[in-house]
């Protein structure tokens, strides 16, 4: 799994422009998937399996969503000079971009870098700008309207894994592994690979009104508590994939939560509760949709987030994918 | 009839923080399934009490919307017995110290919001008001003792008392928003006895305080023609500057503003002048911070109006209804109904509209 | 059908634009504008009506059926202000709607309710004031409108008020300018009136001209969910901060100029626009020979906010007039930029196939 999680965090796609890894994503599920369809926000949905009425107890239709897009920056200006000025797609924080590169879509690489400032001073996006290493607009490779993601190499620390865009590739990994590694499922099983759920949970919206799910559990990173002075909250890394209960935009449906605690213990996996006091996720997207959707959402523990380094656990990862597929395995009824 | 302040008094002592709503669903439900002809609840946790109305089929339907959850707490971690929260909904942590809590743990836990020494907080927050991550909850109980009853995620209700001052005023936690729905409740009463030829779904919905959820969605899948938010609105008090507050007992608070229909607002005019009743106007700018925020947009849209009863102290355990303004805005409710013709909505407009008050 | 390039501002366009600007309709209370627009398309439409938010909502079908359905919207509502308190003597207390520089408001004259009752908004004399206080900028709390003995009864508390009428024309030729409150939106208005006149036959026009735009984009999220059109273009006014820099250098933040033609969205912060949309746009005005701009990212928002996010999703781009000293008094938009923007929409509507969204969306 971890070539494919490479594969993904590599790929170049900040919100609204997701083509790549929606085409990497693709050749990944295609042969397992009934069905794959684009939406008009670009997200792609992908379905397994076809609720029966006959079946013992009636499956659900059930959306499943993981976020393709990443943050990044969007080209406003350039100048005279042929610097490139920017501003940021999603939840861009200046003290992880000075000193940072920069990949466009068009496969141009830049460096950022910031106005005058004071040795411990961090200016706001406005006071940066990209060096293409151009001398003028007309040999800038960059102009207005271009995107970029922030270019991080792939780290494999052996239990560790850090990169950049593991919000929420790694979700979109844990989604892919779960489709291939279903082999029979009660279910109609919906996997919503979405789109710009950094600038506000677009796709998770247009998707869910789409598919009209019984269910929806999202899969996304969440912070965790166990950095030196860090936040305060008890998720760490290692200690099992988050059940989420509750975070800055939605509140779980307490029987979604059980559902999926009940899960992990038949399944014998580790797992910990979670409660994120900042950040949200495309589960509060699906719960408001249509008439009201019971959602969950399955956290990989991060840290860093929204960094170009963001670290997750490999095993938390793997026993994700175990997780789910227990769920999804397996009738369910939320009662 | 239902005896109003006894069943305020049981509605604010039970529990029903958002998104965990089943307790006060069911205590709404023991009396409103005598006084409507179907009872359901949607997929976020809403009651929907229908009472049919006598028109021909197909009738056109009023919904109205009372949030039933409360804000409150939940934990988020234990360290040495002592429970370190959260907020559900938004919550002033300054009128938190000293307040008696209940921990629904694997039973229920009294305890209470302690603010520690100067000395055992961050330097950043040892003096002035105490943030909300630095406070506790003590439940009295040893460290072993807790760690079996309660764990992450586990609720926090307020634990004060109702407590009636004087004649017509109570006081007590959770009167935002369960005075509304006391108020729908009296009008389901009237409606026992009264002719109406729509349909009426009394809806108490879940999540007001986090997401307008419950009522997002119930608007979508019951599809009304028309939608009432009935909320608690600023009373004049102490603390609160006055114009921005509403009387005591000054009667229903009107809604005016973008996301009050002009037509609906001057219909609800219309019926307190029939019963000579003496309504305040609540002029909002842009949203109303109710239920009707979202039920406006609900789908193709759906005229809306907002009622307020006035409540001093909101988001405090303490909060202060007067219950003459619960009654009135029962009776306005059924009055409007009743009043609601077969061709209400032909005649609806946004212009032609005259002012307000 | 009119040539696709032929289409024009002239005396009637602007006449029209005068009357939608002289109108108040703050966001919440649309109406003096709903009644002109519904005058002005009276004949025009093959369906016109009103929903439950106030927007009108008006098609034009196409020549044929199973045609690729477009929406447009532009917003009649405008900034302003809502009656807050009656401190008596004709002095009232007013709430902005929609975003508003309290600087920009002092010293300027109003009209309020529905008899557009004549007001101004007043300011401390200088003598009477302190060397401290005049560093410090007028707050919406301090500020007053006074009617003078005009209200006498026709004001009262939830009434809107509006920047008083203003509408003047400047300059010539090349560089003609109007000046006036209130061309965000009503240039949208006004060009969308003009589209419906001109539909043309290869699309089923769905023109929404929405409500609320300016208080969270409520009018345009219900019209979208009504229509479910397979394609939506929004036109709005757009901010031009294209004002020389203090100190001589280049101005990096002009967001868009005048004179340079109608602005087209690739990102502000409520919408992504479609890349399909965006190509089709700019490929449309280059193979007409008409100028244009791409509207800098970053803030703002326009309806397209809550367009596409509609039911399953709608593909959608903004394209505005240019716009200097929006939610003021008086904007400043060159009549040029203006017949650019209908000239380049009314083309684009012109080539619209349904092969447009064929290809996944970037």
């Amino acid at each position: 799994m971890k070539d494919l999680i490479k594969k993904l965090v590599d790929a170049t796609g900040p919100s609204g422009y997701e083509q790549n890894v929606r085409a990497l994503v693709r050749g990944e599920i295609e042969a397992y998937a009934d069905e794959i369809h684009v939406d008009a926000l670009g997200n792609l949905i992908a379905r397994k399996g076809s609720a029966t009425t006959q079946s013992a107890s009636r499956g659900k239709k059930i959306m499943i969503s993981a976020h393709m897009d990443e943050i990044g920056i969007i080209a406003t200006h350039v100048d005279k000079n042929g610097f490139v000025r920017f501003t940021g797609i999603g939840g861009v924080y200046p003290r992880n971009c000075v000193g940072g590169r920069v990949r466009f879509l068009n496969g141009a690489g830049g460096v950022i870098g910031q106005e005058k400032a004071g040795p411990g001073e961090t200016h706001p996006l406005e006071k940066m700008y990209i060096d293409m290493g151009a001398t003028s607009p007309r040999d800038c490779p960059v102009k207005v309207g271009d995107v970029a993601a922030f270019e991080r190499p792939f780290h494999d620390m052996g239990n560790r894994l850090v990169s950049k865009a593991m919000d929420d590739r790694i979700g979109v990994a844990v989604g892919i592994e779960t489709l291939r590694q279903i082999k029979k499922t009660p279910h109609e099983l919906y996997f919503v690979f979405s789109t710009q759920e950094e600038v506000g949970l677009r796709g998770a919206t247009t998707s869910a009104y789409g598919v009209d799910p019984d269910i929806g559990i999202a899969i996304d990173v969440t912070a965790s508590g166990d950095t030196p002075n860090g936040l305060r909250m008890e998720v760490g890394l290692g200690k099992g994939p988050a059940i989420k209960v509750r975070d800055g935009g939605m509140l779980s449906d307490p029987r979604v939560v059980a559902w999926m605690v009940a899960a992990a213990k038949k399944a014998r996996l580790p797992h910990q509760l979670e409660i994120l006091e900042g950040g949200t996720t495309d589960a509060r997207a699906i719960q408001l949709t249509r008439a009201g959707v019971p959602v969950g959402c399955l956290s990989i523990p991060c840290r860093y987030v929204h960094s170009p380094s963001e670290m997750v656990d490999y095993n938390d990862v793997t026993n994700g994918v175990a997780l789910l597929v227990q769920m999804f395995s397996n009738p369910v009824e939320l009662g | 009839m239902t005896d109003i302040p006894a069943f305020l008094k049981k509605l604010i002592s039970t529990s029903g923080l958002s998104g965990y709503e089943t307790p006060i669903r069911e205590t709404i439900s023991e009396t409103w399934r005598g006084l409507s002809d179907e009872l359901s609840a949607s997929q976020l946790g809403s009651l929907h009490a229908l009472k049919r109305g006598a028109g021909p089929a197909p009738r056109p339907s009023i919904l109205i919307a009372t949030h039933m959850d409360a804000i409150g707490l939940m934990v988020t971690r234990i360290v040495d017995g002592f429970l370190h929260v959260t907020e559900i909904g938004g919550i002033d942590a300054r009128v938190l110290p000293g307040q008696p809590v209940i921990v629904h743990g694997r039973e229920d836990i009294p305890g209470m919001v302690v603010q520690p020494p100067s000395w055992l907080l961050p330097p950043d927050n040892d003096s002035g008001p105490v943030e909300l991550g630095n406070l506790l909850v003590d439940t009295g109980l040893p460290g072993g003792r807790v760690s079996q009853l309660i764990r992450l995620g586990d609720l926090v209700s307020f634990g004060t008392q109702p407590v009636e001052l004087g004649k017509n005023f109570i006081s007590g936690h959770s009167l935002d928003n369960r005075a509304s729905v006391a108020a729908l409740t009296r009008c389901l009463d009237d409606l026992q006895t009264r002719h109406h030829k729509w349909d009426v779904w009394a809806v108490a919905t879940s999540q007001e305080e986090e997401t307008l959820g419950g009522a997002a969605t119930s608007a979508f899948q019951l599809a009304p023609q028309l939608a009432v938010a009935v909320d608690v609105t600023f009373g004049k008090g102490p603390g609160s500057p006055a114009e921005k507050t509403f009387e005591m007992g000054g009667g229903p608070v009107l809604g005016w503003g973008a996301n009050v229909h002009p037509g609906v607002h001057k219909a609800f005019k219309e019926a307190a002048e029939r019963l000579e009743m003496t309504t305040q106007l609540e002029a909002m700018p842009r949203h109303s911070g109710t239920d009707a925020y979202s039920m406006q947009v609900a789908a193709a849209g759906i005229p809306t109006m907002v009622l307020s009863i006035p409540l001093r102290y909101m988001h405090t355990p303490v909060e202060v209804v007067h219950l003459k303004d619960i009654h009135r805005v029962g009776r306005l409710l059924a009055e409007f109904i009743t009043g609601l013709a077969d061709d209400f909505m032909e005649k609806l407009s946004w212009d032609g509209e005259e002012s307000k008050e | 059908m009119p040539n696709p390039s032929s289409i024009k501002i002239g005396a009637a366009q602007i006449k029209l634009l005068e009357s939608l600007c002289a109108a108040s309709a703050i966001s919440g209370q649309e109406g003096e504008v709903r009644k002109l627009v519904m005058d002005a398309l009276k004949g025009h439409a093959d369906e016109i009506s009103v929903d439950a938010l106030g927007n009108v909502l008006a098609v034009k079908k196409a020549a044929a059926r199973n045609r690729p359905r477009v929406m447009l919207a532009a917003h009649m509502d405008e900034v302003g202000f809502l009656i807050a308190g009656d401190d008596k003597d004709g002095i009232f207390r007013f709430d902005p709607v929609g975003g508003l520089d309290a600087r920009q408001l002092v010293g300027k004259s109003v009209i309020v309710g529905k008899d557009h009752v004549a007001g101004v908004i007043g300011f401390k004399p200088i003598h009477l004031t302190t060397a401290s206080e005049r560093t410090t900028a007028a707050t919406i709390d301090g500020l007053r409108i006074d009617t003078g003995n005009g209200a006498n009864g026709k004001v009262k508390v939830g009434d809107r008020a509006a920047f008083a009428p203003n509408f003047i024309q400047l300059g010539s030729g090349r560089t003609r300018t109007i000046r006036s409150k209130a061309l965000d939106d009503r240039i949208g208005v006004a060009t969308l009136i003009e589209l419906v006149k001109n539909a043309p036959p290869n699309i089923e026009l769905l023109a929404a001209f929405t409500t609320q735009e300016e208080i969270s984009v409520r009018g345009a999220s219900v019209a979208a969910h009504a229509f479910n059109p397979d394609l939506a273009i929004i036109l709005d006014c757009t901010p031009a901060y294209d004002l020389p820099h203090w100190d001589g250098a280049e101005n990096e933040r002009y967001n868009t100029r005048l004179g340079f033609g109608p602005a087209i969205y690739t990102a502000d912060k409520g919408t992504l626009s479609d890349p399909r949309l965006i190509r089709f746009l700019t490929e449309t005005a280059e193979a007409q020979g008409i100028a244009f701009q791409l509207r800098q990212p970053g803030g703002g928002g326009t309806d397209a906010e809550g367009v596409h996010k509609a039911r399953a999703g709608i593909p959608s781009v903004s394209v505005s007039v240019p716009g200097r000293y929006l939610h003021t008094a008086a904007s400043l938009v060159r009549v040029s930029d203006w017949q650019d923007t209908l000239r380049l929409v009314h083309a684009a509507l012109a080539a619209v196939k349904p092969s447009l969204l064929k290809a996944d969306r970037a």
